[in-house]
């Protein structure tokens, strides 16, 4: 079966803390998801996704504090902001809006840290292998550079 | 390059002709090219063949200015032809630095380009449907025309290039100071972007932002509005930066060295002179900007309209510079 390698960046006030919760109380979820800990989801520039696509993650989440809940106030607002122009752009690139998620998880939902996962991984899981670097290898690629 | 005269070259590839055009704005200065310069190169105005290039000894050109990318293998074939025989090769206009405008076909797939080229546009006559081959046997023999590629590449895909000089085209101004370095033999270490500032756009722009509290509600298109052009004292009598005014401006994200031409007339930049400094992709760079400017109030329905109103965010936000993103091709 095939495992989708995804890219979490959770903010470290709440979906951090969340995703601790969730190890201290010993909930089962799916193993696909590599965590990277970030202030706050509005540090989460657009390079970081494209990034982790281009170099073959095969799915991105971030999560972030819910609205007004933000450690920075409005941090989180100006994720939302970013985040649809962004979901537009991968769409125009050929990459599949559900590979790429915003989630908002407060510290206290370790059960929804598990869920979000699990969905996102199965919802991935389906879509199968985004191979970015081979899949827009075109032939004349072989002779660049 | 004291007693003998520079060698020079110019040279396109998959461009508009723009750049070429563009040399000539130096004006009456190209007098003084003529006079320190041979020109050795130049098919838009002198008349030279591919025969006449391979001819030269290797290094034969001091300098080569190239415009255009890479579309197809008759200008990968002569880019590397023309690299082998200058000795200082610089990637002249957004189209060789990043793609350019070209590069937005890197969006679509070859098929439905030619598709679209030679099938469906509404000035084409093809009834029978006939696509371009790479060879074609008649009567008198087999010919050959080159291969279109899948992609739009930047020239330093394909060869080792020295310098890079971004614009749509440069800018006039640009062009002589680059060429008087070159003339000088002054110029920077290799792989330098030349021609053009250390900072962004607005460094150079005539509007002023606030620097506090500009959240935007909607976004304007500048065929259908009309910006706040009225100086404002508390911004040092100038109108308000136009990207607070809601148009779609990604001069924050730019390279500086335009003297921010467009907004001059009154037009948010484009991002011609591509990625400011230490920027890796300024597509991305300047959604990023602009998306965290969206006044969503805490709503996530209310941020998707506002980003909605952009339309094409990959044409307007890598407008010039699809070849030279993280991704540099959609999906095929």
């Amino acid at each position: 079966m095939f495992e989708p390698k995804i890219l979490g960046i959770f903010c470290n006030w709440c979906s951090y803390t969340g995703a601790d919760l969730a190890g201290t109380a010993r909930i089962k979820y799916a193993p696909n998801v590599r965590i990277v800990r970030v202030m706050c989801s509005g540090r989460v520039d657009n390079n970081f996704v494209l990034k982790a696509f281009q170099e073959g993650a095969d799915g991105v989440l971030v999560a972030g504090c819910h609205p007004g809940d933000c450690h920075y106030i409005e941090g989180n607002y100006k994720t939302m902001g970013r985040v649809p122009i962004l979901k537009e752009m991968l769409k125009q690139f050929g990459i599949e809006p559900e590979r790429f998620r915003l989630e908002w998880i407060s510290a206290s939902e370790g059960d929804r840290v598990a869920e979000v996962i699990n969905s996102m991984t199965e919802q991935v899981r389906k879509l199968g292998p985004l191979n970015w670097k081979s899949t827009t290898d075109t032939k004349d690629f072989s002779h660049v550079r | 390059m004291s007693d003998k005269k520079l060698k020079l070259g110019l040279y396109w590839g998959a461009s508009c002709g723009g750049c070429d055009i563009s040399t000539l704005e130096i004006a009456e200065n190209i007098l003084k090219v003529i006079e320190v310069a041979d020109i050795v190169l130049w098919p838009c105005v002198v008349d030279f063949k591919y025969e006449d290039v391979k001819n030269y000894p290797d290094g034969y050109m001091d300098v080569c200015l190239w415009n255009g990318g890479i579309r197809n293998s008759e200008t990968k074939e002569i880019a590397e032809l023309i690299r082998k025989k200058s000795k200082v090769l610089v990637a002249y206009g957004a189209c060789s630095s990043f793609g350019g405008i070209p590069a937005l076909a890197n969006l679509y797939t070859k098929e439905s380009i030619f598709e679209r080229a030679y099938k469906t546009t509404e000035s084409t006559d093809n009834p029978q449907g006939i696509l371009p081959q790479t060879s074609v046997k008649m009567p008198e023999g087999e010919l050959h025309i080159p291969e279109f590629y899948g992609s739009v590449y930047r020239l330093n895909d394909v060869v080792d290039v020295d310098y890079f000089m971004p614009g749509c085209p440069p800018t006039a101004k640009q062009t002589w100071s680059v060429i008087q370095a070159i003339v000088a033999g002054k110029l920077p270490p290799k792989g330098s972007v030349v021609g053009v500032g250390d900072k962004t756009v607005c460094d150079e722009c005539p509007f002023e932002k606030k620097t506090e509290g500009v959240r935007i509600e909607r976004f304007k298109r500048p065929h259908l509005d009309r910006p706040d052009l009225t100086p404002k004292p508390e911004l040092k009598n100038k109108p308000q930066c136009l990207l607070e005014q809601g148009f779609v401006c990604v001069g924050s994200a730019t390279r500086s060295g335009c003297e921010a031409q467009c907004l001059k007339a009154n037009m948010p930049c484009r991002g011609c002179y591509g990625p400011a400094k230490d920027v890796e992709d300024q597509g991305s760079k300047a959604a990023a900007a602009i998306g965290s400017l969206i006044d969503t109030q805490g709503n996530e329905k209310r941020g998707e309209e506002i980003a909605a109103q952009i339309v094409d965010p990959v044409g307007t936000f890598y407008r010039f510079g699809v070849s030279n993103s993280l991704l540099r091709r959609a999906k095929i």
